[in-house]
């Protein structure tokens, strides 16, 4: 575990949760949040737990980013709040 | 209200934040996991009694294999349930008329590169659930880059067309022949005079001793998770990106 790298991802981890509950455009909330997902799993795959990283990796940052941005087109593009 | 939100997300972060400092450290040995006999088991037999190298899998596969089924199951009943709400079965032929109009998609660009780069992802995807009881993946990880595999395609060539590959109809047998693996698979086990999902018990048909009876009842099972994963990502996708009508998606 590397220490520096470490916090260099848990700063991006913050700035990526903040971004995607602050935009207005669900799209590009959508795409950060699979930013968010991918970066969990660099944090994980970095403390040793692959198997979940791997995981991480293919729901959290693939397919439900997909399915997330598949549901922006079938509603609103832009939140009221 | 905005401001209650505010007051309830950061009192319960101040819990949660306080109830850090009680977390054992990373890596500590003497941590109350550890220190439990049940973990220091897995690390010493498991290798000894399955052969599976890779502990997380023998876990999930073989010593809480219940737990596995359930949540394929879980998985199931979310796919039926999405079917269940968004599923529109009204005028499906005036849908389909105006596909015949506008093209569905991506560009030339999208559609070559798709086709050069599907079958890597599918093959890795059939690698990483043939492999998952020796390198990290499994059915779960497999059948959810094989799934997302059909996403693409529909992504690139239209869903009507890799709804030629995965119809509705093959969607759903699929993912109800990935529940029936694991659950007859148990059962088989049943027949052979031991418990449910003890696959010692299948020593006379797989090929090895009891103990790799036990590897490759992992991989049987994992397959069974990975048809089911499969079957319902596409169908969540096919659903939630066509309002149901599952004709002229994105």
């Amino acid at each position: 575990m590397i220490w520096q790298f470490d916090i260099i991802i848990l700063i991006f981890l913050v700035i990526a949760a903040i971004i995607s509950l602050r935009l207005k455009d669900l799209l590009g909330a959508s795409m950060v949040f699979g930013i968010y997902s991918f970066l969990i799993c660099l944090l994980w795959a970095e403390m040793g737990a692959v198997d979940v990283a791997f995981t991480e990796a293919a729901v959290g940052a693939g397919v439900s980013t997909v399915i997330m941005i598949a549901t922006v087109f079938s509603t609103k593009r832009r939140s009221k709040d | 209200m905005k401001i209650f939100g505010l007051i309830a997300v950061l009192v319960v972060g101040a819990l949660l934040l306080s109830a850090t400092s009680d977390f054992p450290d990373w890596r500590d040995k003497d941590s109350p996991a550890n220190e439990s006999p049940v973990s220091s088991f897995y690390i010493e037999k498991t290798e000894k009694l399955t052969k599976v190298p890779n502990m997380v899998t023998a876990v999930l596969a073989d010593y809480r294999s219940y737990d596995t089924m359930f949540e394929t199951v879980v998985i199931f009943i979310a796919g039926i349930g999405i079917i269940a709400v968004l599923r529109n079965f009204d005028g499906p032929n005036s849908s389909s008329i105006k596909r015949e109009n506008n093209d569905e998609g991506g560009g030339l660009l999208a559609r070559f590169t798709c086709s050069l780069i599907l079958p890597f992802i599918q093959i890795f995807a059939l690698y990483v659930v043939a492999h998952g009881h020796h390198s990290p993946g499994g059915g779960f990880q497999g059948g959810v880059m094989l799934g997302a595999s059909y996403i693409l395609a529909a992504l690139a060539f239209g869903l009507s067309k890799a709804k030629d590959i995965f119809s509705e109809r093959r969607t759903m047998i699929f993912a109800a022949v990935g529940i029936f693996i694991y659950v007859g698979w148990g059962v088989l086990c049943l027949l052979f005079g031991k418990e449910f999902l003890n696959y010692e018990a299948l020593d006379p048909i797989l090929p090895g001793d009891a103990k790799m009876a036990r590897s490759h009842s992992m991989l049987i099972v994992e397959i069974g998770v990975a048809f089911t994963v499969t079957a319902i990502m596409f169908s969540m996708y096919s659903n939630l990106s066509t309002r149901g009508r599952l004709s002229k998606g994105l």
